[in-house]
């Protein structure tokens, strides 16, 4: 089943960047016979550029080129230009980006309502085309960040686009949140507005912090660095790392962070891709992982950041994995699942790895956490054969918690304590179809999130009783 | 009479895929025990049952895959294929792109209705291509989306195709813990669809041969493969060639048949449940020695005790003394220690079968009181070993085997719903609250049946 990512502003274009360069390594790796395959299908049309230009797609047989099932979007021309001119420039073509020259100004509604506006139609046009290639599309990924104007703004319209035009096919958001020291003061702004449009229009969302983001980052350099490993570590297998991919020289400061960003949506659908015992489609993720529509905010971890060249692997290694996923040290958001509340928990499982390694971990770990009442046995597991490259195994933990409640809390703290005093709120009512209301109802929609959150939370740790069940007359 | 496998999901077409696999290799193997004739008259048996050799160069599986995403069933055929020995039809695949999303209202009202026409258009060309149809026999598991969905709205459509035929459905009940977070939805849903429909629910619960792949067959680490073997080799001991009567001079004809005959008397009592033994390695084979005496007696042990496996059998078990009333239990959290029998049906294979004696099994304590004796329970001996065991010995029960089992899915799944978690996800493919509903009043009526035994 096919899979369209859409990337939207600066942030969400730069880990779009750093995806499909990961994605064609990670294929390359698995696909030794350049055989055009169900697997590379999920991301890429495989098409005969000799007759000049877009040809016809080609399903089956060799490689000739291949095409990204994607769109870029940004209101400025800076990173996509630079995705054009680099490696990665025979995988797109011109019908796949929309830009503009001026930005959205760290503004929501500029992004939102003015490009939203201005844009939607080319937009539809552009996603009813790529997805008219796609035998059978099953989800949508949009990638953005929540702080600033265009990824915020214009990614949530796009994400209302999607609903409207595709009803059937599954929204998944990767949003990056601002910090708080974010240098945008609007991002609080950016951020609540744009929740809202989560809260109704996406299926599921995988909030990423970059701060998280960067600890991981700062982790590996200093257990690189330190010599204490004894080993050397296998470069291409850190999850930080560019190596083997188009990209050979790591320009950027971002690109280190945005790759961790790739490797989870690369493992996100390993399973979808690649075959194993126990396969797990995106459509599963949804279904098992939100009890209730508006609760499908999913913390994630990864394990293993990287891996050493040694060859023997303990098995004990392998239940190590399973400790790190759970371990605050692998996560992408800041938070704190094993002190809150779980609603559901996904573990999808790459590489030579077992039903009996799931088990034996699964009942190893859960005596530590707590799960809601109602599903106690919360757990949906996937087993994929094929494991990321430069790994045996690896581990993509999902976990439905309470614990994003603080994260939200924060939020709406920065979010008030501008709102209060009005501050800036001109910038965003001057455009047009923006008012006042879109503040109040934003603000209501994240309350209410978070009240939801907290009526869970209030369960924990009560008594238990079961329901009376139904009796039959003998 | 051949038997028509349905192959549904996943699940269902990893373990049909063993189970040809099995099959093919106890039929191949030199380790019958038993005459060249003998083993030829099994062969043929065999064939006709299970494959087709309309002149292809390997016989053919009499099966129709069905599943609404491509991977699995994509490398079931192929790893048929290789084996060189038997393969499935070139056409008796069905598959989609999107999956079920573990959805059991996707799989039953979705793309049931959708691909009706060309799932039972494989199945009727499959059934032409017999003789005499002996029946169907769809695998399934009941935890996610298409095998339980899906196979639920096929069996429905078997039913209505073809309302004489034999329908016996294999399902699979998952590990308690963590294969899907909805699966005690989807399974209630499922076994409420499937009593409908079905004739009898051949059960197999993953915990339970994890345990046996664990601590009889001493696997480290244990696979999904390694389950669907020892899945398949305990479904092959049972439906393989096989001599209905003491003293038979061909194998019986219609198994499907014999087994609901015997089993299923009563269309309130369906779920059966299957136990086999001995099972180890392989390579222990050679150096264990069984007795016939000794292995119904531990047979009938379990099925007393309602043991899942060899090990660990509860010895204190006995059954009632004669005459005196059982008090029946009327909350089924009380601990029933005795198990009580409708009917069973035990399968013996191998060296000097008809010295086994089986009186101990005919014992009317062991049943409830709507049958004779002579009637609730019988026997079926084939001196032709099975997969290189000198001695098998199986038991498909009609008994409480499966009641506390049942009654776990029904409570966790009563619990969730309770709360109203996932009940949305339903409802958008048209599911309702009525559904569930009246699925859980249908099980907690198959319940109380078995409890008041």
């Amino acid at each position: 089943p096919v899979s369209l990512p859409s990337a939207v502003g600066q942030c969400g274009n730069q880990v779009g960047c750093r995806f499909w360069d990961l994605a064609l390594r990670e294929h390359a790796a698995v696909n030794k016979k350049g055989i055009y395959d169900e697997a590379l299908s999920s991301f890429f049309r495989n098409v005969d550029t000799r007759s000049g230009g877009d040809g016809p797609d080609i399903y089956k047989g060799k490689i000739r080129s291949l095409k990204a099932r994607a769109l870029l979007i940004d209101m400025e021309e800076g990173v996509v230009n630079e995705i054009l001119q680099g490696p990665l420039r025979d995988v797109f073509d011109s019908t796949q980006l929309i830009t503009d020259v001026s930005g959205s100004g760290n503004n929501w509604a500029v992004g939102h309502k003015l490009y939203g506006s201005q844009y939607g139609e080319n937009i539809v046009e552009k996603l009813r085309k790529t997805a008219e290639h796609c035998d059978c599309l099953q989800s949508f990924f949009i990638i953005h960040s929540m702080g600033g104007g265009t990824g915020s703004g214009l990614g949530t319209f796009v994400l209302n686009l999607l609903e409207d035009e595709f009803p059937e096919v599954y929204r998944f958001v990767t949003a990056v949140y601002p910090s708080g020291e974010d240098d945008v003061i609007t991002s609080p702004y950016n951020s609540v507005l744009a929740m809202k449009e989560l809260n109704e229009h996406a299926d599921c969302v995988l909030p990423i912090e970059n701060e998280s983001l960067f600890d991981i980052v700062n982790k590996i350099h200093q257990m690189v660095n330190s010599g204490k490993l004894g080993s050397t570590v296998k470069q291409n297998s850190l999850v930080t790392s560019s190596a083997g991919s188009a990209k050979t020289v790591q320009e950027k400061p971002f690109d280190a962070m945005n790759n961790i960003v790739a490797n989870l949506l690369l493992n996100l659908t390993s399973s979808a891709r690649f075959e194993g015992s126990l396969n797990m489609d995106l459509n599963e993720i949804s279904m098992n992982l939100v009890p209730f529509p508006r609760l499908h905010y999913l913390v994630s971890s990864l394990t293993p950041l990287y891996t050493l060249a040694d060859v023997n692997v303990p098995s004990r290694r392998l239940d190590q994995m399973f400790s790190d996923a759970f371990s605050r040290d692998h996560q992408l958001i800041r938070a704190d699942p094993k002190h809150s509340l779980y609603l559901a928990c996904a573990l999808l499982v790459r590489g030579n790895v077992q039903v009996s390694d799931l088990r034996r971990n699964i009942e190893r770990l859960k005596p530590s956490l707590h799960f809601v009442s109602w599903n106690q046995e919360g757990w949906k597991t996937g087993l994929c054969s094929i494991p990321p490259v430069g790994h045996s195994h690896s581990l993509l933990a999902l976990a439905n918690n309470t614990c994003v409640k603080p994260t939200f809390v924060e939020l709406r703290d920065r979010f008030m304590k501008l709102y209060k005093k009005k501050a800036h709120l001109h910038h965003y009512l001057h455009v047009d179809g923006m008012e006042q209301s879109c503040f109040s109802e934003a603000i209501a929609s994240l309350s209410d999130l978070i009240e939801e959150y907290n009526e869970l939370d209030a369960t924990k740790g009560g008594p238990r009783t079961d329901p009376s069940r139904l009796k039959i007359a003998v | 009479m051949s038997i028509v496998t349905v192959q549904l999901g996943q699940c269902g077409n990893q373990i049909g895929h063993e189970v040809f696999n099995a099959i093919c290799s106890d039929v191949r193997g030199t380790h019958g025990l038993c005459s060249k004739k003998e083993n030829e008259s099994y062969h043929d048996a065999c064939k006709e049952r299970f494959f087709c050799e309309e002149g292809a160069e390997v016989p053919v599986a009499r099966a129709v895959l069905v599943d609404m995403e491509p991977k699995v069933i994509s490398q079931t055929l192929s790893m048929a294929a290789r084996s060189g020995y038997w393969k499935y039809g070139d056409g008796s695949h069905f598959c989609q792109k999107q999956g079920s999303g573990n959805n059991w209202a996707n799989g039953y009202s979705v793309h049931g209705p959708r691909h009706k026409e060309a799932i039972m258009n494989l199945v009727q060309k499959e059934v032409e291509k017999c003789d005499r149809l002996g029946g169907f026999f769809t695998i399934m598991s009941m935890a996610g989306g298409t095998g339980s969905g899906l196979g639920a709205f096929v069996t429905q459509c078997l039913r209505d195709a073809f309302p004489t035929s034999f329908l016996l459905n294999h399902v699979i009940w998952p590990y308690g813990t963590g294969e899907v977070i909805v699966q005690n939805y989807n399974s209630v849903l499922t076994l409420s669809h499937l009593y409908q429909s079905s004739d009898a629910l051949l059960v197999h619960e993953n915990d339970v041969i994890h345990k046996i792949c664990a601590q009889l067959m001493h696997i480290k680490q244990i696979s999904f493969r390694d389950v669907n073997q020892v899945l398949a080799h305990q479904l092959g001991s049972v439906f393989q060639p096989a001599y209905r009567a003491a003293g038979g001079s061909h194998y019986s004809r219609n198994p499907l048949g014999d087994l609901m005959e015997k089993l299923v008397p009563h269309p309130e009592f369906k779920m059966l449940g299957l136990r086999n033994i001995p099972q180890m390695p392989e390579n222990s084979l050679a150096y264990s020695t069984f007795s016939w005496p000794g292995l119904i007696k531990h047979l009938r042990q379990m099925l007393i005790a309602n043991a899942k496996m060899e090990e660990g059998i509860d010895w204190q078990v006995r059954p009632p003394p004669r005459g005196s009333s059982i008090p029946s239990s009327h909350s089924t959290n009380k601990p029933l220690h005795f198990n009580t029998s409708i009917a069973n049906l035990v399968v013996l294979r191998g060296k000097d079968v008809h010295s086994a004696d089986l009186g101990s099994f005919q014992d009317p304590s062991l049943y409830t009181s709507w049958l004779n004796p002579q009637d609730a329970f019988n026997v079926w001996k084939t001196p032709r070993a099975f997969n290189k065991y000198e001695k098998s010995a199986s038991l498909v029960s009609n008994s409480q085997f499966l009641l506390k089992p049942l009654d776990n899915v029904v409570g966790k799944a009563w619990n969730m719903f309770a709360s109203k978690a996932y009940i949305h996800q339903y409802t958008k493919f048209g599911i309702e609250e009525e559904d569930f509903l009246d699925s859980f009043t249908a099980l907690e009526q198959v319940l109380s049946s078995y409890t008041s035994l």
